[in-house]
């Protein structure tokens, strides 16, 4: 799995939770400052993201992932071992 | 003593029912006497004794939109689009937030939302349950997305009592402007409870119809035949103004919303009081409240549900509120079209009932091929003109709504004409 796969698979993701055009979905963006997608809506993307990429993202980690490109970057690293 | 209190009329209407996606769509079927009920073609009805519904003639999802749709109850979807129309209707008044205020309710809740989430949990687990679980299906729901909706900051309020909680909504309404606490609410009720486990636990206590064969026939308040009610889906929605907040602005006015009565049966918490004491109660209450004589009384938007034991009992606690006047009263029951909406109907009743007045014209109870003898009131079959003026021609002609719910809960609205 690429980073621009995992990009567009969150993108898709985003798109279809918050509303948010998949294509801005773009690696500096901020979920919150940006994307404008409260915590609700990123506890739906994160399990989404889990069954879409088979990377569970934990609670305590989910908080510190404040930028589409810090997700990319948990599920590429995390997808990595168990592939 | 009576004492200066604001007066309170109603300057904006909304509707989205089994009959139409809006007011308009919905008085004109009433008017032209359509019924809303359908068979249920889906898979889960197939098991049920009750096979009928009035399903939504606008599927709210779609108006909402998508993203906004996965994160509201249906319900919720229903009051919203109905409050986005009624605000409108009332001209999108501005005004102070926290000078408006919402009181809007359902008898259930968001159970389409309980029940899918606990599918979901058992299925997947509980990670996997929206996070948007818990408002989608308290029965407040509503009244928070409208609030936020229109920005307001007076407060935001759901009471609920089964089928009667649309009408109490209003009367809360009318309260929180009498009271000074707000010059505009939004008031109303909705519902959205078309699903196999209500049907089967409504039908369970034998309360619906199983016309299976004829839907459209089904739901025929008053009438010799009927069996039961008809579950129906929507919300009615008021905006309640006070009128010298309307009268500063130049709102357009329908009608004044000229009081509420209440009462509870504290008898059984299915079964309606025989006698239909309390039901009269509530009407004594809301005339006194309204400060109508039951000779202003021209028509009544009966809560009537093609019940058995109900329909009677209405009828014969109007006669005993309204007295020798109730033979000068036209009574409806737009339940015979809609469907019975549970705690939307109080408010969509309502909203028919200010239309009456506003048109003059009392809308038809269709199937009602032969009246019940316990029913000692006239009934509309077809639409029927209403008096301009009620027997002392003096006061303004009043029209009256029903609503009652399990738990011995009766409320009973009066509108006068503007």
């Amino acid at each position: 799995m690429t980073e621009q796969e995992i990009l567009a698979g969150l993108g898709e993701i985003v798109e279809e939770i918050a509303g948010v055009p998949a294509d801005e979905v773009t690696p500096n963006k901020s979920f919150v400052d940006d994307l404008d997608i409260d915590s609700l809506s990123m506890v739906e993307i994160a399990v989404a993201a889990q069954d879409k990429f088979g990377v569970e993202i934990p609670d305590d980690q989910l908080k510190d992932l404040t930028t589409v490109q810090d997700v990319v970057n948990y599920v590429a690293k995390n997808a990595e071992g168990s592939a | 003593m009576t004492v200066d209190r604001e007066t309170v009329v109603v300057t904006g209407l909304g509707a989205t029912t089994p009959l139409g996606g809006d007011v308009a769509s919905t008085w004109a079927a009433m008017l032209a006497g359509r019924s809303g009920v359908r068979r249920l073609t889906d898979p889960w009805a197939e098991q049920l004794p009750v096979r009928i519904a009035a399903s939504a003639a606008a599927d709210p999802a779609e108006i909402v939109g998508r993203v906004q749709a996965r994160r509201m109850d249906r319900c919720e979807q229903f009051a919203l689009v109905a409050s986005r129309e009624a605000w409108a209707d009332a001209g999108a008044p501005e005004l102070d937030p926290d000078r408006l205020g919402v009181a809007v309710t359902s008898g259930i809740g968001g159970i389409g939302s309980t029940l899918a989430g606990y599918d979901t949990l058992k299925e997947k687990g509980w990670r996997h349950i929206s996070p948007y679980t818990v408002p989608m299906l308290m029965p407040n729901g509503s009244a928070g997305w409208i609030s936020m909706e229109l920005g307001a900051h007076a407060g935001a309020h759901s009471l609920v009592s089964a089928c009667a909680s649309g009408a109490e909504a209003i009367g809360y309404g009318i309260d929180m402007i009498r009271y000074g606490r707000a010059d505009v609410v939004v008031a109303g009720g909705t519902e959205a409870a078309i699903m196999a486990l209500n049907i089967a636990a409504f039908a369970v206590m034998r309360a619906m119809s199983t016309r299976n064969d004829e839907p459209e026939r089904a739901s025929r308040p008053f009438d010799k035949a009927r069996d039961g009610f008809v579950l129906g889906e929507g919300a009615g929605m008021l905006v309640l103004e006070s009128l010298s907040h309307a009268r500063r602005r130049g709102a357009r006015v329908y009608a004044v919303a000229a009081g509420a009565g209440y009462s509870s049966d504290a008898y059984h918490i299915a079964h309606p009081a025989p006698g239909g004491a309390g039901v009269a109660a509530a009407i004594g209450r809301a005339l006194a409240d309204a400060r109508v004589d039951p000779e202003q009384v021209v028509h009544v938007n009966a809560h009537a549900t093609s019940t058995p034991e109900g329909d009677p009992l209405e009828a014969q606690a109007l006669v005993k509120a309204l007295g020798s006047a109730a033979d000068g009263v036209i009574v409806s029951s737009t339940k015979s079209m809609t469907g019975h909406l549970l705690g939307g109907a109080g408010a969509i009743e309502s909203v028919a009932a200010i239309l009456a007045l506003r048109d003059l014209v009392a809308p038809p109870t269709i199937n009602l091929e032969e009246l019940d003898d316990d029913v000692p009131v006239d009934v509309a079959r077809e639409p029927r003109p209403l008096a301009k003026r009620g027997v002392n021609g003096s006061k303004p002609i009043a029209v009256l709504n029903n609503a009652f719910g399990f738990g011995g809960h009766n409320v009973s609205l009066v509108f006068t004409a503007a």
